[in-house]
C-alpha cells in the first residue's frame, strides 16, 4: 500500500470517526444530522480504498443522500422548541458512556491481540469489483436480491400508511 | 512509513464508530437522533464486511471474495427499510404524543 | 381361507369408526334436522352390524385356527422412551360375539328410539349421543390392551352420564346422572391403579401377542409375595377387579344402576342392561389370565361378589313396584350371574349368559318402554293391568322374555343359566349352586309377579293403551326372535364354548339332572307368582303382613344408599371434613399465601428494573455481553483465547 493510500485512510478515518462524535456529542440535532452525513461520506471513502468502488457510491446515494435528507425532514416535522437544545442526552450518560467503552476496549483488544488480522492488502483487484459484484447479485444471490427488492418496496408502503395515520388520530 | 494499514486499521475504524453508536442509543433522549446512532452502528458493521472481503487470506480459497460485499449490500438495502419505517413511526408517535423525547416513552411498563 | 379371514379382520376398525363417524357428523353437521340425523346414526349402526355379522361368520369359518391365535390389528399410538401403547383391534371368538351382540342391539334400540323418542326437542343430541356411545362400547371390546381398553371404559362412563342426565331439566335425572358417574369412577379408580402396577412390572399391557401379559404371565412370570403373604398378582387381580364392581354394578357399588333408570328407557336397555354394564365381565373375561395365573383367592372373590350380588339384587326386586326399577334390580341379578360363573372358572358360561341376557333383558326394557310410551310415563305396575289385550305384540314378546330369563327351554335364558349351574356344581361350589339356584327360582318369581301385574289381571280404565307403532314392535319382534333361539349355540358339536372358552376345551352336553332342577326352580317360580297375583291363592298382603320387617328392608333396598348417605353425612362431611376443611385452611392456604407474598415480594423488588424504556434495556444488555465476554475470557485463563474464532468453537 502506498503512502498515499495510507494518508488518505487516516484522513478520511479521522473523518468518519469525529464526525460520528458529533452525531452522538452535538445537543443540537439538525447538527447531528449533518455530521452524520459527513461519517458517511468518509465511509464512503474508506470503501473506495477496500476496491469497493460501486458500494462507495451506494453509500454516498443512499446514506449520504438519501437517509440524511429523510431524518432531517423528519427532525423538522417533530421539532419543537429550541433547536439548540434538541437532542439532549439522559441522566444516564455516564453509565452509557463505560458501557460504550468497555465494549470498545473488548473489540479493540480482539482485533489488536489477533495475529492474523495485523495482514496488510492483498493485491487489489484489476479494474475493479463492479462487474465481479453484479454477476454474483444477479446469479448466485438473486432470490434474496429480488426478496430485498421486495422488502424494500414493502417497507416504503408501510412508512407510507403509518406517516399517514388512521382517521381517528386526527 | 511505518505505520501500516491493514485489516486491523479498518477493523478498528468499525469499532469505534460502532461503540459511538451504541452510546448514542444509550444516552440521546431524540428518538431521531437514536435512529441516526443506529445508522452509525450498521456502518460500522459494513466496514467489517468490507475490509474482510478485501483482506481475507485465510478464507477458503473457492469462496468468492466478494461476498462481504454483498453482504454490505444486502445491509444497506434493510437499513433504508428500517429508516423509512422508523421515522414513519416517529412521525405516528409524535402525531398521537406530541413528543420525540424516548423519556417520556415507557408504554411498555403497562 | 384363514389368510383371507385375516384381511377381512383387518377391517374391524371399520365397526366403531362409523358410528364415531355418525357422532361427528350428527354434532357437526345435521344437528337441525332430526330425521337426517336419526337416519345417518341408523344407517352407520346397521352397517357395522353387517360389518359384525361378517366378522362373525368369518370366525366360525377359520374354526380353531383363531381360537388359538387371535387375530391382532395394531398401529402404534404411543412410542416414548419406556412407553408404548399401541392402538388396535383384536378379533377372537369372544369380541366377535361382542361385536354381534352390541351392534344389533344398538341398532334395535336406535330403530326403537325413532318411536319413544318422537317429538323430542333433544332428538339430534339423542342420537349423536348414542353413535357416541356404539363407537366407544365396540372400541372397548376390540382393544388389543389395557389402555385402550380403559380410555374406552371411560367413554362409555361418559356416554352413560350424558344419556342418564338426557332429561337434564328433571333433578333427579342429572342426580342420577352424578350418582352413576361418580359411583363408577370410584371403581375405576382400582382399574386404573392396577393397569398403573401391571405396566410397571410388566412393561406391557398387551393382552395376546408376543411378550404380552398372558404370555409373560404364562410363561417367565414369577410370582411373589407383595403385601402380607399375598401374591402379586392375586393383589394386581383384586384391583382390576374394582373397576368391574363399579361398571358392572356389583355390590357394594351397585347403587348407581337403579338411579340410572332415569335416563330414557331405550337408553336403559343398550347401555344399562345389554351392553356397558357387561363390560365388567367382560373385562374380568379378558384378564381372565390373571385371575388364573393369580391364587384361588382372586377368583373366589369373584365368585362371592357376584353370587351375593344376584341373590341380593333379586331380592330386592321381589318387592319393587316401579317397572324399571325391577327390571334395574334384575340385571344386577343377572350381572352377579355372569360374575360368578366366571368365579367359578366358567369363562364359557359367563360369556354365554351376557350374550342370551343381552337379548331379553334389552327385549323387556323395550317392552316396558313400549308400556310407559302407551301410558304417557306410567311406571307403577299396580297402575298398570290387563295390558296383553291392548298392546299383543309388546305383551307376547314380553312374556318371551320372561320365560327366557326364567330358564324355562327352549327359551335362550335355559341354556345359558343352565351351563352357570353346571359349571358352579361341577367346579366344586355346591354353595354357590345352591344361590344361584335359588336366585333363579326368585328370579322367575319376580319376573312372573311384574308380567303377572302389569299384562294380565284387571284392565283399569283411566288407562288408554294402544299398541306402539311398528318401528317400536319390529325391534321387539327382532329380540324375541334372538331370545328364543340365541339359546341354541349351546347345541351342535362346535358349540359356543368350542368358541369361546378358556384353557382346554371338554364339549360337554346338557346335564338333565342340573338342568331339570333349574327348570323346576323357575317353574315354581312362576307358579307362585301365579297363584299370588292372578288367582290370589296366597294373599301378598297377608304375607307383608306377616314379614313387615323384611318388606320394609328389601322395600328400602337394604337401605344400602341411606347407609351411603349416612356415612357421607356424618363421617365425611362432619369429622372428614372439618379436618380437611382445618388442614386447607391453615396448611394449604399457607402455603399458597406465602407463595403469593414470595411473589409479590420478589415482583416489588424486581419491577425497579422494568423501566419500560428501550435504553435501558440496551445498556443492561449490552453490559451482560461484556460481563460474559470477560467471564469467558478469564475462565480460559488467557487473553489470546478472547478470539472469538476459538471461542465459537474454531472457524480457522
Amino acid at each position: 500500500m502506498s503512502t498515499m493510500a495510507t494518508v488518505v485512510f487516516f484522513i478520511f478515518a479521522i473523518i468518519a470517526v469525529a464526525s460520528a462524535w458529533g452525531v452522538v456529542t452535538s445537543k443540537n440535532i439538525v447538527h447531528s444530522a449533518f455530521f452524520l452525513a459527513l461519517s458517511f461520506a468518509g465511509v464512503a471513502v474508506l470503501y473506495i480504498l477496500l476496491n469497493a468502488e460501486y458500494l462507495a457510491a451506494v453509500q454516498l446515494l443512499v446514506y449520504a443522500g438519501a437517509i440524511s435528507i429523510m431524518v432531517i425532514f423528519a427532525v423538522m416535522l417533530t421539532l419543537r422548541g429550541d433547536v439548540a437544545d434538541s437532542s439532549p442526552v439522559t441522566k444516564k450518560w455516564a453509565s452509557g458512556a463505560l458501557v460504550g467503552s468497555l465494549v470498545f476496549i473488548l473489540l479493540a483488544l480482539v482485533i489488536l491481540t489477533h495475529s492474523d488480522w495485523r495482514i496488510l492488502a492483498m493485491p487489489a483487484l484489476a479494474g475493479g469489483t463492479t462487474v465481479e459484484l453484479s454477476k454474483l447479485l444477479l446469479t448466485w444471490y438473486m432470490v434474496p436480491f429480488e426478496a430485498a427488492a421486495i422488502l424494500l418496496t414493502l417497507a416504503l408502503i408501510g412508512a407510507v400508511i403509518i406517516a399517514k395515520g388512521g382517521h381517528e388520530s386526527r | 512509513m511505518s505505520i501500516s494499514v491493514g485489516l486491523g486499521s479498518y477493523l478498528l475504524v468499525g469499532a469505534m464508530l460502532f461503540c459511538l453508536g451504541l452510546y448514542g442509543v444509550f444516552v440521546k433522549r431524540n428518538i431521531i437522533a437514536i435512529l441516526m446512532s443506529i445508522e452509525l452502528m450498521l456502518n460500522a458493521v459494513n466496514i467489517n464486511f468490507v475490509a474482510f472481503s478485501r483482506f481475507a487470506p485465510w478464507a477458503d480459497p473457492g469462496t468468492n471474495p466478494l461476498i462481504g460485499q454483498v453482504a454490505a449490500i444486502f445491509v444497506i438495502v434493510v437499513a433504508a427499510a428500517e429508516i423509512a419505517v422508523g421515522l414513519a413511526l416517529v412521525i405516528a408517535i409524535y402525531r398521537n404524543r406530541r413528543t420525540t423525547n424516548v423519556d417520556e416513552f415507557n408504554w411498555l411498563k403497562w | 381361507m384363514f389368510k383371507e379371514m385375516n384381511d377381512l379382520f383387518q377391517w374391524a376398525w371399520l365397526i366403531p369408526f362409523l358410528p364415531f363417524l355418525s357422532f361427528l357428523l350428527i354434532a357437526l353437521v345435521t344437528k337441525r334436522s332430526k330425521r337426517l340425523s336419526s337416519t345417518i346414526s341408523i344407517l352407520a349402526i346397521l352397517t357395522s352390524l353387517g360389518l359384525a355379522i361378517g366378522i362373525g361368520i368369518g370366525v366360525i369359518q377359520s374354526g380353531s385356527q383363531v381360537v388359538e391365535n387371535p387375530v391382532l390389528t395394531t398401529v402404534n399410538w404411543l412410542s416414548i422412551a419406556g412407553l408404548q401403547i399401541d392402538f388396535g383391534t383384536l378379533i377372537d371368538p369372544m369380541s366377535a360375539m361382542m361385536l354381534f351382540v352390541v351392534t344389533l342391539v344398538a341398532s334395535m334400540v336406535q330403530i326403537y328410539s325413532i318411536g319413544y323418542m318422537h317429538g323430542d326437542p333433544g332428538f339430534s343430541r339423542y342420537y349423536a349421543f348414542q353413535s357416541l356411545f356404539a363407537a366407544s362400547m365396540l372400541g372397548m371390546v376390540l382393544a388389543t390392551n389395557l389402555l385402550q381398553l380403559f380410555i374406552f371404559w371411560e367413554l362409555v362412563g361418559l356416554c352413560s352420564y350424558l344419556l342418564i342426565g338426557f332429561w337434564f331439566f328433571k333433578v333427579s335425572a342429572r342426580e342420577a346422572a352424578k350418582k352413576a358417574f361418580i359411583t363408577t369412577r370410584v371403581g375405576d379408580f382400582g382399574l386404573l391403579l392396577g393397569i398403573l402396577f401391571l405396566y410397571n412390572q410388566f412393561g406391557t399391557l398387551d393382552f395376546y401377542g408376543p411378550g404380552s401379559l398372558s404370555v409373560q404371565m404364562a410363561t417367565s412370570f414369577q410370582d411373589f409375595a407383595l403385601i402380607g403373604g399375598v401374591s402379586y398378582l392375586t393383589v394386581m387381580a383384586v384391583l382390576v377387579f374394582i373397576g368391574p364392581i363399579g361398571k358392572s354394578g356389583q355390590f357394594p357399588l351397585h347403587v348407581w344402576l337403579p338411579d340410572a333408570m332415569e335416563g330414557p328407557t331405550p337408553v336403559s336397555a343398550l347401555i344399562h342392561a345389554a351392553t356397558m354394564v357387561v363390560a365388567g365381565v367382560y373385562l374380568v373375561a379378558r384378564m381372565f389370565f390373571l385371575f388364573d395365573n393369580a391364587s384361588p383367592f382372586a377368583l373366589q372373590l369373584v365368585a362371592g361378589m357376584g353370587a351375593f350380588t344376584a341373590i341380593f339384587a333379586a331380592t330386592i326386586a321381589i318387592a319393587q313396584d316401579d317397572i324399571k326399577r325391577i327390571l334395574a334390580y334384575s340385571t344386577l341379578s343377572q350381572l352377579g350371574y355372569m360374575m360368578f360363573a366366571l368365579g367359578v372358572g366358567s369363562l364359557t358360561a359367563s360369556m354365554f349368559h351376557l350374550m342370551t341376557h343381552a337379548f331379553f333383558k334389552a327385549l323387556m326394557f323395550l317392552g316396558a318402554g313400549s308400556v310407559i310410551h302407551a301410558l304417557h310415563e306410567k311406571q307403577n305396575i299396580w297402575d298398570m293391568g290387563g295390558l296383553w289385550k291392548k298392546m299383543p305384540i309388546t305383551g307376547t314378546t314380553f312374556f318371551i322374555g320372561v320365560l327366557a330369563i326364567s330358564g324355562i327351554p327352549p327359551f335362550a335364558g335355559f341354556f345359558s343359566k343352565d351351563e352357570i349351574l353346571a359349571a358352579a356344581l361341577h367346579n366344586g361350589h355346591p354353595v354357590i349352586f345352591a344361590v344361584g339356584l335359588f336366585t333363579a327360582f326368585l328370579t322367575a318369581f319376580y319376573m312372573s309377579r311384574l308380567f303377572f301385574v302389569a299384562f294380565m289381571g284387571k284392565e283399569k280404565p283411566e288407562n288408554h293403551p294402544h299398541e306402539s307403532p311398528w318401528v317400536m314392535t319390529l325391534p321387539l319382534i327382532i329380540l324375541a326372535f334372538f331370545s328364543i333361539v340365541g339359546g341354541w349355540v349351546a347345541l351342535p358339536e362346535h358349540n359356543f364354548g368350542y368358541f369361546v372358552h378358556y384353557g382346554e376345551f371338554h364339549h360337554e352336553g346338557i346335564d338333565w339332572t342340573i338342568a331339570s332342577i333349574s327348570i323346576l326352580a323357575g317353574v315354581l317360580g312362576i307358579g307362585l307368582a301365579y297363584i299370588t297375583y292372578v288367582t290370589r291363592a296366597i294373599k301378598a298382603e297377608n304375607v307383608v303382613a306377616r314379614f313387615p320387617g323384611v318388606y320394609k328392608l328389601l322395600k328400602n333396598k337394604y337401605y344400602i344408599d341411606e347407609i351411603y348417605l349416612w356415612f357421607i353425612h356424618k363421617v365425611m362431611d362432619g369429622i372428614v371434613a372439618k379436618v380437611l376443611y382445618w388442614f386447607d385452611l391453615y396448611i394449604i392456604d399457607g402455603i399458597v399465601n406465602g407463595l403469593a407474598f414470595l411473589t409479590r415480594g420478589s415482583g416489588r423488588v424486581l419491577r425497579k428494573t422494568t423501566t419500560g424504556q428501550l435504553q435501558t434495556y440496551a445498556l443492561v444488555f449490552f453490559f451482560a455481553v461484556v460481563v460474559i465476554y470477560i467471564v469467558f475470557a478469564l475462565g480460559e485463563g488467557q487473553l489470546s483465547t478472547l478470539n472469538p474464532a476459538a471461542m465459537l468453537g474454531g472457524v480457522k
